[in-house]
């Protein structure tokens, strides 16, 4: 018997649904077998860092709070990689835009109030976009690939961090730690319900994507992108400029991480210490693709790599394995996100080895 | 081991199937020792299925295969190459930035040491006259050199079935005298040749029998020397031709398109770089470009329809209006539309709807954008429209661009850009592909639109098409263009050497020493 891959009319809806939840599914089941064999009780594992978030009702406001961050990036890091151009410098972006924030923060002094939390969200979204130009300048005009500047601006950017928390933004009346001052209680995000940490950022989080999608559905600029990422060559002939695309999708990408960089500040952390840079913007990646580009499955990919945020720190309790654990989970459900791709776009046969065997008759 | 009597090849009943398609239905023919026979049929009928599977490319599903009388299964290429069948592709598989020599050493089955295998290409090359200097590099070479690698390569195995897919395509009518030459002297020593075409006339030039299919399926084996061309056509076809029609007088308007000293730099090492191209199109006028591929037809396009821009703006005017520095999109607001040579990806986004497709070109000029926001309704009417007014096979306007056949994706880019009503259209290789029927559509509606008034160019490498089309032809070599001819007294001849080298040399001068020069 061979087996053959054949290429399909169309691209398959199906599969394109099925190939992320067997993404997941495949992740749990090949951790199972490797926390076995590791000797760790790989099904409880499994359990705590996929289910128990879901199941106990008091990790809830964590998965909402976490993945609040991880949808915003993801949604702008979508509309990149379906224009075929790869910002992988989210993080730096993240970085850049909370700093932004909690420079508003620390200029408006005691003042606080809507104006404020406005200006600091803006001032994040200004940010990140800002730091998202220099790779698009670099590509645009000189032909350098955004992968490779877009991540090492992030480098540049923890730099950044380090030197202003360490340094002129240290909090004057702190133990010398280096971190900003923590913001005043009216300069911070309102919470949404009372009692829990769910903040303004994760109604912004649950609106944004059905704007995105409205935006990539309807729009122009939503055409415009999915040509120059389906077919360049078509995007030129339609008369859509390839530069402005590149700078588009660089700018939104960066403003939306620089945008969940200041919610994240202005509603969860009041601070910036070094310990601020979680890797949501790499994250953000995998929840791009688990998302399969699309604003409503970025939404609900956020939650799932929101779950194994909080469920690697239940695990730590309950089975002690590291709190990495989680990212080896992440990067196993993006590694089988992109190798399932195929499926979308290929379907596979069994071609019975025996040449007598007639081939079945033409249909679907 | 040769037998006198039992045919080279012998098919008997091959059927093959794809998901959806017969490809070939019980498909039976004979090719006798040194015969030349053709294979004719339009784009579809099954011809490059049943080669491939003479070659052992594919295996027939039913059916059995005789060489020299014995039944036999051809598992791929190298078996079909041992027992003697050779195969010239229409795409040729070459390394551009490799010599002659390196790229025949490559596709060998056995090692040869180099010096022996340049011996034994020369000594082929000089027995069937063809002319190629082992050590060029094959980007310096013309389109006909590189199908004289392909043909060494094959006659390297010394075949008793060449087979010959679309070989005429890309050479100039002096160039495809020089191969029939060869290909007659090899039948003549007892070679077989499977003569894959759909160009008529070689057909009778050059052919002993012709095996026509149609829809997979074996219409006739005739003698073409006895059957006209247009009874073959009308087998190939299935129905009686359609004849273009144009009105009987027509009256030029006035100018439309005027290319004044248009010159564009060429894109990467291997780019054709456009020099000094004037040219003027009135209204009403077909003017066509011809050439063989490869001398800037596409940078012309690209050129045209604003995807590359030259820096003069009075390079280009549309109705006087200078548009050389406009954008794609904005010189089709000023009335230029375009279709270029490759369908899938570059007219049309395969993976969109036929709807989606219409907003590509159509968005401006048919108001299918209001604030930002696509209308998808009007997006969806119009592609209703361009189905129904072109006759377009498809589901309708949401099936999938890339699900289209290739002639009826050509229809409906074609239509898309006429109902816009375009005072200007420029199309490049407009039937390229596509079945006879589909062809013969094409060329009315642009007909058609010349009739009503529109300014049309057309590049293209099928000359008859030109000459059947065109009011006023112009030959495109190495980036320049030639004066204007007019078709109604063209000299075939001279058109010819002008597609060979613009100086009227013979086209087996390598007029790519002239680039190489230029490069420095």
């Amino acid at each position: 018997m061979r087996i053959k891959l054949e290429k399909r009319q169309e691209p398959s809806k199906l599969m394109q649904v099925v190939t992320p939840i067997a993404s997941v599914l495949l992740t749990m089941l090949v951790g199972v077998v490797v926390f076995d064999l590791l000797g760790i009780d790989g099904q409880r594992a499994v359990i705590d860092i996929f289910l128990t978030p879901l199941l106990a009702s008091y990790k809830w406001q964590d998965v909402a709070v976490k993945a609040a961050p991880l949808i915003i990036i993801a949604l702008g890091l979508s509309i990149g990689n379906r224009a075929n151009v790869w910002n992988i410098g989210a993080e730096g972006q993240y970085i850049i835009g909370a700093l932004c924030a909690a420079g508003v923060g620390i200029a408006a002094g005691t003042a606080g109030g809507p104006i404020i939390m406005v200006t600091m969200i803006l001032a994040g979204m200004v940010g990140g976009s800002a730091w998202a130009s220099v790779p698009a300048a670099l590509r645009t005009r000189f032909g350098v690939n955004e992968i490779l500047s877009s991540l090492m601006l992030t480098y540049v950017a923890l730099q950044v961090l380090s030197y202003l928390v360490g340094g002129p933004w240290k909090d004057p009346n702190g133990r010398n730690f280096p971190a900003t001052a923590p913001l005043q209680p009216d300069q911070t995000l309102p919470i949404l319900f009372s009692g829990t940490t769910v903040h303004l950022g994760v109604a912004i989080a649950v609106v944004l994507p059905f704007v995105f999608w409205l935006l990539m559905s309807r729009s122009v600029f939503g055409y415009q992108i999915r040509v120059v990422g389906s077919a360049p060559n078509a995007a030129r002939h339609g008369g859509f400029d390839g530069n402005q695309t590149v700078w588009l999708a660089m700018l939104i990408g960066g403003g939306m991480a620089g945008l969940a960089g200041a919610l994240e500040f202005a509603g969860s952390l009041k601070a910036i210490n070094l310990g601020f840079p979680s890797g949501y913007g790499f994250t953000a990646i995998i929840v791009s693709f688990l998302g399969r580009l699309h604003p409503i499955g970025c939404l609900i990919a956020g939650i799932v790599l929101a779950v194994t945020y909080v469920g690697g720190q239940v695990a730590q309790t309950t089975v002690h394995i590291p709190n990495a654990t989680a990212g080896i989970f992440q990067a196993m459900m993006l590694f089988f996100i992109l190798a399932s791709d195929i499926f979308v776009r290929y379907r596979v046969r069994f071609i019975p080895s025996a040449k007598a065997v007639v081939q079945p008759a033409p249909g679907e | 081991m040769d037998s006198s009597i039992a045919p080279r090849l012998q098919l008997t009943g091959i059927t093959k199937r794809f998901p959806g398609v017969l490809a070939n239905d019980s498909v039976s023919f004979a090719v006798l020792p040194g015969e030349i026979h053709a294979l004719l049929g339009e784009n579809g009928a099954g011809k490059s299925t049943l080669v491939k599977m003479i070659y052992g490319i594919m295996q027939p599903d039913a059916g059995e295969i005789r060489w020299n009388g014995q039944a036999l299964t051809i598992g791929n290429p190298k078996a079909a190459r041992k027992l003697g069948i050779g195969m010239v592709f229409q795409h040729f598989s070459l390394f551009e930035a490799m010599t002659v020599l390196e790229n025949i050493a490559l596709g060998m089955d056995a090692k040869i040491h180099a010096r022996d295998l340049e011996a034994r290409i020369r000594e082929v090359m000089e027995q069937y006259g063809l002319k190629l200097d082992p050590h060029r590099t094959v980007s310096t070479l013309s389109v006909g050199e590189r199908q004289r690698i392909e043909i060494v390569r094959a006659l390297l195995l010394n075949p008793k079935l060449l087979i010959m897919d679309e070989p005429t395509s890309v050479l100039t009518p002096q160039e495809v005298e020089q191969l029939f030459v060869v290909l007659r002297q090899l039948a003549s020593e007892g070679c077989s040749i499977l003569y894959i075409s759909h160009k008529l006339h070689e057909i009778k030039a050059l052919c002993d029998t012709a095996t026509i299919l149609r829809g997979g399926k074996l219409v006739d084996t005739c003698d073409p020397k006895v059957e006209t061309s247009r009874s073959m056509a009308e087998k190939m076809i299935g129905a009686g031709l359609k004849e273009i029609t144009k009105p009987a007088s027509r009256s030029l308007g006035p100018e439309k398109l005027v290319v004044s000293r248009l010159s564009i730099p060429g894109a990467g090492p291997f780019g054709i770089a456009l020099k000094d191209i004037n040219f003027t199109v009135r209204g009403g006028e077909i003017f066509g470009v011809a050439g063989v591929a490869g001398n800037g037809q596409n940078a012309l396009l690209l050129a045209l329809s604003g995807e590359v821009l030259s820096g003069d703006a009075e390079a280009i005017s549309i109705d006087g209006a200078p548009v050389g520095q406009l954008q794609a999109k904005s010189r089709r607001l000023k009335g230029l539309a375009s279709v270029p040579e490759e369908r899938n990806g570059h007219a049309a986004v395969p993976e969109f709807s036929l709807a989606d497709n219409t907003i590509l070109t159509a968005r401006d000029r048919l108001g299918m954008v209001s604030a930002g926001l696509i209308k998808a309704g009007a997006a969806k009417t119009y592609a209703g429209e361009v189905i129904t007014a072109f006759a377009v096979k498809a589901l309708g306007p949401g099936a999938m661009a890339g699900s289209l056949s290739g002639g009826n994706l050509q229809k409906y880019i074609m239509g898309r850009e006429i109902l816009q009503k375009p005072a200007v259209l420029v199309v490049s290789q407009p039937t390229w592909g596509v079945d006879a029927g589909a062809a013969a559509a094409i060329h009315q509606a642009i007909v058609d639109l010349a009739a009503a008034g529109s300014a049309v160019v057309v590049i293209s490498q099928d000359l008859d098409e030109l000459l059947s089309l065109c009011d006023t032809l112009a030959v495109i070599n190495e980036g320049r263009l030639s004066r204007p001819i007019e078709v109604a007294g063209a000299d075939i001849e001279e058109i010819g050497l002008l597609m060979g080298g613009i100086h009227g040399e013979a086209p087996t001068t390598p007029t790519a020493e002239l680039e190489l020069a230029d490069a420095h």
